[in-house]
């Protein structure tokens, strides 16, 4: 059964919101249920963003997420605030260039990628976000990674395509390891 | 099969409009519902429709006014203090007679409260918000594809019956997005404008008079029993609601509309693992109410109904004039902004049926 609930979060600008975009334009195509719950409220005045986005086979209840069965951080607050959302047996990617404690949760699989290194190896900090991205879907399977690379060319800027696309790829590898 | 697109909420309700018809759309701008005007800008011009970003709600919803006077499809959009604001001019159409579609992505209130989602403009949308004996008929919806077939139909029934109508739903649902096809919506006949429609006199010699002034108390009682009696066909005809998990018996039935019907039904799910059945009535029309739904399972409900609001109570005073007693109707909320999770609702739920009060 295909199913994740998952909350991006990070700081306003590190792409949060377009991770979570991506993802689940690549979940349509692949004929899940998709939906896609941005933060707007006075937390992202603050800097922060975050976005509840819910992939499944079964219909889509509450579209906020509070049981995650994945949440992917891009700073500390974000670990605080997120970190016992995650239900049991579920996943924490973070990027641990920006997150500089380590998970306190000990029934979690985790994830720790130097997101901004690798991504600065790829040409652009800006795409830390499709580094973790990829190790996500690397890890999870919830849509093949074909399918996000899909949703990139479509709905992406065409020039950062291939930036994104390594990106994606240098992911995976840590999600592999 | 038209083809599925990701949309957020609110710019879905802007395409949805457009393909039902709408030529013009006046607005302004208010969180969380922004983005209706900001599509709307973008694309009514680009078609040969208006878009017009008034100096100020009030103005905007007498621009809605005009418009709906001169016969053509109209819509406006606000969140819960812009709705306030255009209050006496909803009045003033509802009391002229003019079809038009008004929605509110609803934010905490009272005041200017706070941007987050909520529930709380039910009493308004339902029970009046401006003056005078009037009905708006108020649609629910639960998800950004039922956004887009109400808003459709909104139209239609704003025709028909020549009466305002609002899409009411929550900042989630206004912000969140989800794939929506724009189909085909089933045709139904819309009667001619023109008996009233002041678009000129057309080689005629009586002038089409729009207005809602009626100074002698005889025609304003007899304009008010005309209304009345419209009315009296909206509630027999436009009812809309669903049942989930209700045949046969039951332990406690939720009442819940919007988004937190979708929460409630995660809910449901969590008391089904444990035994213990619970259905859902999600009321589609907040006015006309579906009282026949809570009538239709009042036999069968061990423990009687719970109305789930993102508000401190005000849907629960329908359910109770539903139930007329012959149940106990409790109440479960969240306010300001705040969400319930699936597990705390199951909570309350559990505790009934346990026999606490």
């Amino acid at each position: 059964m295909a199913h994740q609930e998952i909350i991006f979060a990070g700081f306003g600008g590190q792409g949060i919101l377009s991770m979570g975009k991506f993802l689940a334009y690549a979940g349509m195509d692949e004929n899940l249920n998709v939906s896609w719950l941005p933060s707007y409220g006075p937390e992202m005045r603050g800097g922060t963003a975050n976005c509840s986005v819910i992939l499944t086979n079964e219909d889509i209840g509450s579209p906020l997420v509070t049981d995650a069965t994945t949440v992917v951080v891009m700073n500390r607050p974000s670990l605080d605030k997120f970190e016992h959302a995650i239900v049991p047996g579920g996943l924490l990617i973070m990027d641990s260039d920006l997150v500089n404690r380590e998970s306190e949760r000990k029934d979690i699989d985790v994830i720790k990628i130097p997101a901004q290194t690798v991504a600065e190896e790829v040409g652009s900090k800006k795409i830390a976000n499709m580094v973790l991205l990829g190790a996500f879907v690397e890890k999870t399977g919830i849509v093949p990674m074909k399918a996000l690379l899909k949703a990139l060319k479509e709905h992406g800027k065409e020039q950062f395509y291939e930036l994104n696309k390594r990106a994606l790829e240098r992911g995976a590898e840590y999600a592999r390891k | 099969m038209a083809e599925k697109v990701l949309m957020k909420g609110n710019e879905a309700i802007g395409e949805a409009a457009i393909h039902a018809g709408c030529q013009c759309f006046f607005g302004y701008p208010i969180t969380p519902q922004t983005e209706v005007a900001a599509y709307m800008a973008r694309k009514m011009p680009k078609i040969g429709r208006v878009f017009l970003q008034a100096e100020s709600e009030v103005a905007a919803i007498n621009m809605v006014y005009g418009a709906a006077g001169s016969g053509v499809r109209v819509m406006t959009s606000s969140s819960s203090p812009g709705i306030s604001l255009k209050a006496e001019g909803i009045s003033y159409i509802a009391g002229a007679e003019l079809p038009c579609v008004i929605v509110n992505i609803v934010r905490g209130g009272p005041g200017l409260g706070s941007i987050q989602p909520a529930q709380s403009d039910y009493f308004q949308a339902t029970k009046g918000g401006g003056h005078g004996d009037y009905r708006l008929v108020v649609f629910a919806p639960s998800s950004v594809q039922e956004m887009v077939d109400l808003i459709q139909d909104a139209f239609d029934v704003a025709d028909i019956y020549r009466n305002p109508v609002m899409v009411m739903g929550d900042g989630m649902l206004g912000q969140m997005m989800e794939p929506v096809e724009f189909k085909e919506r089933p045709k139904r006949e819309i009667p001619s404008k023109d008996s009233w429609a002041a678009t000129g006199l057309h080689g005629r010699k009586q002038h089409h008079v729009i207005n809602s002034l009626y100074l002698q108390p005889e025609k304003l009682e007899e304009h008010n029993k005309k209304l009345s009696k419209k009315y009296a066909e909206i509630e027999k005809n436009e009812v809309r609601y669903e049942t989930y998990n209700c045949e046969g018996e039951v332990d406690l039935v939720v009442a819940a509309y919007g988004t937190v019907s979708r929460i409630v039904k995660n809910a449901i799910k969590i008391l089904e693992k444990e035994g213990i059945k619970v259905g859902l009535i999600r009321p589609i029309t907040l006015w006309p109410f579906p009282k026949k739904a809570f009538e239709e399972v009042t036999g069968r409900t061990k423990h009687g109904f719970i109305s789930v609001e993102l508000s401190e109570g005000q849907m629960v005073e329908d359910v109770m004039l539903s139930v007329k007693g012959r149940k106990p109707v409790y109440f479960y909320g969240r306010s300001g902004g705040m969400v319930p999770t699936p597990a705390e609702i199951a909570g309350r739920i559990r505790a009934i049926v346990g026999g606490e009060k």
